[in-house]
């Protein structure tokens, strides 16, 4: 449970905000721990950013929040595994915008903006983003006030009238697609400007997936919550479920026993390798290498066939209980795990030099859609799309929890950024996973599944933050006076790496996007909230 | 190139029949859709899904019918780009509020006669989500609705008689 937080970064950082005039009203290092809670005035919040950016410390994330009728919000910076939360209680004046020395703040303020009514100053972008037309401007849906069912009478119409930004000059066009796509494909909308084939830009437009998650959580039990946090994201469903037990275990001071954290892992893992495998397919079929996308596909078939066979659910939903876990392996259970782990070793080791050997493939991969490391540095991109492009983080290995902290795992990395490096970090980190998987099953500690829950006292609150098969989610939870959800906020890796695809596209050719998107995989659901 | 065809050969062809215990067997299932696909369909049924604000967990299970242990082609069953080509739309939910003009109009799209699954508990009933300032709920809320395949999310021998169950009705 605890994270290798040392900190020993942050006096520096705090001479830093004395010096350029930012008050620090209060500093807890025990109220989210391991996170470490910052209270600055509302006036102050730009200028810390500006100096959190000097000093490189990475932007993860903000929310808003009402606490005793007060409008508050948080935000998240990381520095060497470190997670520092930054709080501005009393919104006495706009706060600004963070998006001016962050990048990565612009879309997470815009929704902060539409659901909350928080009125950044300076903020490079003025537009919607998670509002279409089903609520008004003036609406804050995730406020008290605002009703659970809405306002809205009669049909929602279709957001006709958002400002896509335009291309001028002879020769280029425009490409809508979406929100529904030709493929089985969660919805949401592109919009290329194109000259003849290549693409000069490409702006996103996301939210048609938004089914007010952060609303329908408050109220809930910590069971009932843990049941949406596993729908946040469908192929995803261990990743959030864990990050949420994860907050709401510190929120409550509860530490799962060390079997239940060893069967978390398992179930993570396996997420990962099952999403990994199917990507592969994904990213092969999209520039036609048939023969690889079924070979993959079979994979894919069978683990989750073990998945179905050993806990029960074939995307492993509903595995995690706050405080522990619903699941568990015999022994006979965990030598076929063994079993499986080879079958796939054994697998890979004739199917990768296919891949790696076929020229055609890697005449397609190669070169296609590069990020560059300045480029995933500056939007914060996460897991394997930053790991692709050079960007090493990995939370399991820098801000260790529970089991990684005694079984680390290898962390895939490569420089080049293109779909060719994002197809190469996932292949790395099945086989390092499967060794990862290996040796936790042959130690998994013995003992109790479940640590009895104790209701957290009021207003009591967590952060949670786990290497996801897509990359880090952050989570943050608080609790009213009877025990029940007061606030949820998931942050999804795909925030950050949805608008890496803006960039890495450019110059690519129209037909390159299927698989330039299939190589970022990023999640509509879990972004849309 | 040799070493591809040599690894199609010795994997061979895996889209054999599949029975899990007491559930009908997959081959049961695809035969009877293809059966009903020469019948009244002309020899294949095209399939328009439509996520209309799902988790993806249902999707994923969609994505499954086409992998080669159930390798829905076989039976007839594709699944096509546009609902102007389209016999049946399979819809997953909640619908959200985002998503209702898009849905509405894949459904006036989408040639007569046509018929309309919903899929997956969110898509039946709503499921996780419900109906919200944000979420329409269940499919039926916004376009007629044929059938149901609950399910969290549906496997994809449950998707199979799920399609199965509506075109025998239809």
């Amino acid at each position: 449970m605890t994270g290798s937080s040392v900190f020993n970064w942050l006096p520096a950082f705090l001479t830093d905000l004395s010096a350029g005039g930012v008050s620090v009203l209060a500093d807890d290092n025990v109220r989210l721990a391991p996170a470490r809670l910052l209270e600055v005035p509302a006036v102050d919040w730009g200028r810390l950013a500006q100096i959190a950016a000097q000093s490189g410390l990475r932007w993860a994330g903000v929310w808003a929040d009402e606490h005793n009728g007060n409008r508050r919000i948080a935000a998240c910076l990381a520095h060497n595994g470190d997670y520092l939360v930054v709080r501005a209680t009393s919104l006495t004046v706009n706060p600004s915008s963070h998006a001016p020395w962050y990048p990565a703040a612009q879309r997470l303020e815009r929704h902060a903006r539409d659901l909350w009514g928080i009125d950044w100053t300076d903020h490079p972008d003025p537009r919607r983003w998670t509002r279409h037309q089903a609520w008004s401007e003036k609406d804050a849906p995730l406020a008290a006030d605002f009703p659970v069912a809405g306002r809205h009478v009669g049909e929602t119409p279709p957001d006709r009238e958002y400002p896509f930004l335009q291309a001028q000059g002879g020769g280029a066009h425009e490409i809508p697609v979406g929100p529904i796509h030709a493929g089985i494909i969660e919805p949401g909308h592109f919009r290329f400007q194109a000259a003849g084939e290549t693409i000069l830009r490409l702006e996103e437009r996301l939210g048609y997936a938004h089914k007010g998650i952060e609303k329908i959580a408050v109220g809930r039990d910590p069971d009932r919550l843990l049941r949406l946090a596993g729908r946040v994201s469908g192929d995803c469903t261990v990743g959030h479920a864990w990050a949420a037990c994860m907050a709401m275990e510190r929120a409550g001071g509860i530490a799962p026993p060390p079997r239940a954290t060893g069967l978390r892992a398992v179930l993570a893992e396996r997420e990962r390798i099952a999403n990994h495998l199917g990507d592969v397919a994904g990213i092969c079929n999209d520039v036609g290498f048939s023969f690889a996308f079924y070979q993959f596909m079979r994979l894919r078939e069978q683990w989750l066939r073990g998945n179905a066979n050993l806990f029960g659910h074939r995307l492993l939903m509903d595995c995690l209980s706050p405080g522990g876990v619903r699941v568990d392996l015999a022994a006979t259970a965990i030598a076929e795990l063994h079993n499986h782990h080879r079958v796939l070793r054994d697998e890979l080791r004739e199917l990768l030099p296919l891949l790696s050997e076929n020229g055609s493939l890697q005449d397609r991969l190669q070169g296609t859609g590069v990020l560059a490391k300045e480029t995933a540095a500056r939007l914060g991109c996460l897991g394997y799309v930053g790991r692709a492009s050079g960007v090493d983080y990995d939370v399991r290995r820098d801000h260790r929890y529970a089991p990684y902290d005694e079984f680390p795992v290898k962390t895939a990395l490569a420089e080049r950024g293109d779909v060719a490096a994002r197809l190469q970090v996932r292949l790395d980190e099945i086989g390092a996973t499967l060794d990862f998987l290996d040796r936790l099953l042959s130690r998994l500690p013995d003992g109790e599944l479940q640590s009895s829950w104790q209701t957290p006292t009021s207003g009591a609150e967590g952060v949670g933050m786990v290497e996801a098969w897509r990359g880090e989610i952050l989570c943050y939870v608080r609790f009213d006076e009877t025990g029940h959800i007061a606030r949820f906020f998931p942050r999804d890796p795909s925030w950050f790496n949805w608008p890496a695809l803006e960039q890495l596209i450019r110059d690519n050719i129209v037909p390159e996007f299927p698989v330039c998107n299939k190589s970022v995989n990023a999640s509509f659901s879990g972004h849309d909230l | 190139m040799y070493k591809i065809l040599d690894k199609i050969r010795r994997i061979g062809v895996i889209s054999e029949p599949v029975t899990p215990p007491a559930e009908p067997a997959l081959q049961d299932i695809g035969e009877r859709i293809k059966e009903i696909a020469a019948k009244q369909f002309g020899g294949s049924i095209a399939i328009r899904e439509v996520d209309a604000g799902s988790c993806n967990g249902c999707e994923l299970e969609i994505h499954a019918l086409n992998n080669p242990y159930y390798a829905v082609e076989r039976f007839g069953v594709h699944f096509v780009a546009s609902p102007r080509h389209a016999d049946l739309l399979l819809v997953t939910g909640p619908v959200s509020r985002h998503m209702e003009a898009a849905l509405r109009r894949t459904y006036d799209a989408t040639p007569d006669p046509k018929l309309v699954i919903a899929v997956g508990d969110c898509g039946a009933c709503g499921g996780e989500f419900g109906v919200s300032y944000a979420s329409l709920g269940a499919v039926s809320n916004v376009i007629p609705v044929d059938a149901t395949i609950r399910g969290c999310p549906p496997s994809p021998l449950a998707l199979l008689q799920g399609i199965l169950a509506a075109l025998g009705r239809s």
